[in-house]
């Protein structure tokens, strides 16, 4: 089995093959483009590219003890989740009845160096390739004919040959893999970037909260670091990402505290139907209402830690081919408004590694299309939709159009009041 | 309209019956004149398979049944032995176990098997077949190192392979055998006290007349046509009665059902159509000499067609 190139998602799924069983005599080999990182403890500064953890994604790392080396670097565990709309005074509240973790927001970094840690426990069956590139692929021909070598080929820019029974592929958006076995790629680009940086709070808080707002440019997040520290991720447009670049560090500052304070979008139409229509719920269900609190104020940025990259849509319309398999970004792309990117990667991973499994434990050729494709219809089903709603979403918070801001404004005023409709929204 | 379904049912039931008993008079006449060869294996039998020899390791292609058969027929052979033993290691579960995969074809069973971790000899008649699943285990080098295929019927090894094995697997066998009760004989004879034997096969009713050869052979292809004669299917019953008077126990038997539309297999409770048999062989040794000499000079009647083992 061989993986191409890294995310954070593949390393991950080399430890689920490592560690299981079934896969006890097989070898498994990871193509990673750059050099082996693994840290004891981590600079005192925080890095700007962080993920947010579903309970489910914690839950899959600690099955092979990678939590553990995450929690012992550092991570910071939010339990309420406010996302609001900046033309009116919508908003919807997640938290757990028990207050219990709703999510962790972790640097990605500290998972890359707790995934190498445990990588290094299963040495024995997984290889790792630091610094290495795929030149070349050939595939098998589908139905046998008998004298070429039915393994995929691999060619490294050493010159090295590899060959083996599956290939997987979880190379990115841009994926190579993807691209060398023609499997086509329905991609939109957002006329969007994120801005990512490190904010320091003006004054030391809890900070278990996670907060989103939606501006008519695009959503502007603020994820907590730890008590003092928070990271944003602000997605506009590439001419105002450019722009936020470039502002000095109090400019920029401010742009955050009144992106997340002013109202200058709302209009008294919006705030009076939203007003009524909340009166109306609270006659209905006098728990779902909530008061809209307001995130702290940013007093500084890491120098440093500002950067931008381009957004867009993708999903791969197979995700599967004989000896092909597409995980994370390499099969789905997709807009962080919801912060699930890397959790639907981790889905795919542990998805795919049950199929793989059972497949093994059948002794069945791990390449071979039908446990694959029953990995693909698994998936596909679960991440079309999601990808489907965080799309519709982030073009119906694209307007300042009152028809459309009423009718997301009563929406979300709606949703907030109906706990079973958030529960699965909340993955 | 009904009618019509009536004449064309019944005029395929007849022509295969009278197929079937000209083939029968024609065989009888024909080991008259070669009595001497005992075998299991057709030549008529041979001739289908061969024509296909290639064709085994295409998923979608003839074979497609075969390999989702692997679905449940691997699983339940692992885990029957896996139950019967005490020390195993889930990540290898059948290493050291030495299996004899009857009427390999293309080792579409041997392989899986040797995958986790069976030292797995195939045989097959036909010397294509053998020649298909060679090639396709060279390219593996683990498979390479565990499976040994032989171009030989069950007889020409029992000689040198007394209770050599662990298990005998004949699937989808003992339907194109001729002498049933001398296979099974051999299976004896090849197996260790206490191994196992697994059968999977068709039931010789009604129903496996329909689905088995008309709507699987002719309306739907999901098996070359001509693969199957009903006559040769054996009714669970009899391949039970046959077991246990040549020193076999069984312990399992269980229903098997082909979803066309899915192409998938499960279990079921019936077993008029396809089914899947353990036994084990009485762990009492020596026991059988005495009775082989008997029924080896019973059995230079003539017996019934010869068929390919695959």
């Amino acid at each position: 089995v061989h993986l191409s190139n890294r995310t954070v998602v593949i390393n991950m799924y080399l430890f689920i093959l490592g560690h299981d069983i079934h896969f006890h005599d097989k070898k498994i080999a990871l193509l990673e483009a750059g050099p082996r990182k693994e840290c004891d403890h981590m600079p005192d500064s925080y890095s700007n590219r962080v993920s947010s953890i579903s309970p489910g994604s914690a839950t899959l790392l600690s099955s092979f003890g990678a939590w553990d080396h995450v929690c012992s670097l550092r991570l910071k565990p939010f339990r309420r989740m406010q996302v609001w709309d900046a033309c009116s005074e919508a908003m919807i509240v997640f938290e757990k009845d028990d207050l219990d973790d709703m999510g962790y927001i972790v640097e990605n970094d500290v998972i890359m160096s707790a995934l190498t840690k445990q990588l290094d426990a299963v040495a024995d069956r997984v290889e790792v390739f630091y610094r290495s590139r795929a030149v070349g692929y050939t595939w098998p021909l589908p139905s046998h004919s008998c004298d070429t070598s039915p393994w995929v080929q691999i060619e490294l820019a050493d010159g090295r040959r590899l060959q083996t029974k599956l290939l997987i592929g979880a190379d990115g958006h841009n994926s190579v893999v993807r691209k060398e076995a023609e499997i086509k790629n329905i991609e939109h680009r957002y006329d969007q970037s994120a801005v990512v940086a490190t904010l320091h709070l003006s004054e030391a808080t809890d900070n278990n909260v996670a907060w989103q707002r939606f501006l008519p440019t695009g959503p502007i997040a603020l994820l907590p670091l730890s008590d003092t520290a928070s990271s944003l991720v602000w997605s506009t447009s590439h001419e105002h990402a450019s722009e936020l670049l470039g502002m000095d560090e109090e400019s920029f500052v401010d742009s955050i505290n009144s992106a997340f304070w002013s109202n200058i979008n709302h209009s008294d139409f919006i705030d009076t139907a939203g007003a009524m229509f909340r009166s109306a719920i609270s006659l209905l269900k006098p728990s779902g209402t909530a008061v809209r609190q307001l995130p702290p104020s940013v007093a500084k940025v890491d120098p440093g830690s500002r950067a931008m990259f381009p957004l867009g849509m993708g999903h791969a319309t197979e995700y599967v081919r004989h000896r092909v398999a597409l995980i994370g970004d390499a099969a789905h792309r997709v807009h962080p408004l919801a912060g699930q990117g890397v959790n639907l990667g981790f889905g795919d991973i542990a998805c795919l590694a049950h199929h793989l499994s059972a497949a093994a434990f059948n002794g069945s050729d791990l390449g071979s299309l039908k446990h694959l494709l029953k990995f693909e219809t698994e998936r596909q089903r679960h991440n079309v939709s999601l990808i489907a709603a965080v799309d519709v979403l982030k073009r119906l918070y694209s307007t300042r159009l009152a028809p459309l801001v009423l009718l997301r404004t009563w929406g979300l005023q709606a949703t907030n009041a109906l706990p079973p409709v958030k529960v699965r929204i909340s993955l | 309209m009904f009618d019509v379904a009536y004449f064309y049912f019944i005029n395929y039931y007849l022509k295969n019956y009278r197929y079937a008993a000209i083939c029968f008079g024609r065989y009888i006449t024909h080991t008259r004149l070669f009595s001497t060869s005992h075998s299991s294996v057709d030549s008529k039998e041979m001739k289908k398979f061969q024509l296909l020899a290639h064709k085994w390791w295409d998923e979608e292609g003839e074979y497609s049944a075969l390999h989702s058969m692997n679905d449940i027929r691997v699983p339940f052979i692992r885990d029957t032995l896996l139950n019967m033993s005490s020390n195993y290691h889930l990540g290898n579960p059948l290493s050291g176990v030495k299996i004899l995969d009857v009427g390999c074809g293309g080792g579409l069973l041997s392989e899986p098997l040797g995958r986790l971790g069976a030292s797995v000899t195939g045989i097959d008649p036909l010397e294509d077949n053998i020649r298909t699943a060679d090639q396709h285990k060279s390219f593996d080098p683990v498979l390479a190192k565990r499976i040994q295929y032989k171009s030989s019927s069950l007889e020409e090894i029992v000689e040198e392979s007394m209770e050599t094995f662990d298990v005998i697997v004949a699937s989808e066998v003992v339907e194109h055998v001729a002498d049933l009760e001398m296979f099974i004989k051999c299976c004896s004879r090849v197996l260790k006290p206490e191994g196992s034997l697994f059968i999977t096969t068709i039931n010789k009713t009604q129903l496996s007349y329909i689905l088995g050869i008309v709507v699987a052979e002719k309306i739907m292809g999901i098996v070359p046509e001509g693969t199957h004669e009903w006559e040769k299917f054996v009714p669970p019953e009899e391949l039970e009665r046959l077991l246990e008077s040549n020193g076999f126990s069984v312990k399992t038997v269980n229903g098997m059902l082909y979803n066309p539309l899915s192409g998938s297999w499960s279990w079921m409770e019936s077993m008029s159509v396809n089914y899947a048999m353990h036994a084990v062989k009485s762990g009492a040794r020596g026991q059988s000499s005495p009775t082989d000499a008997l029924s080896e000079s019973e059995s230079e009647q003539p017996s019934a067609t010869a068929g390919t083992a695959v």
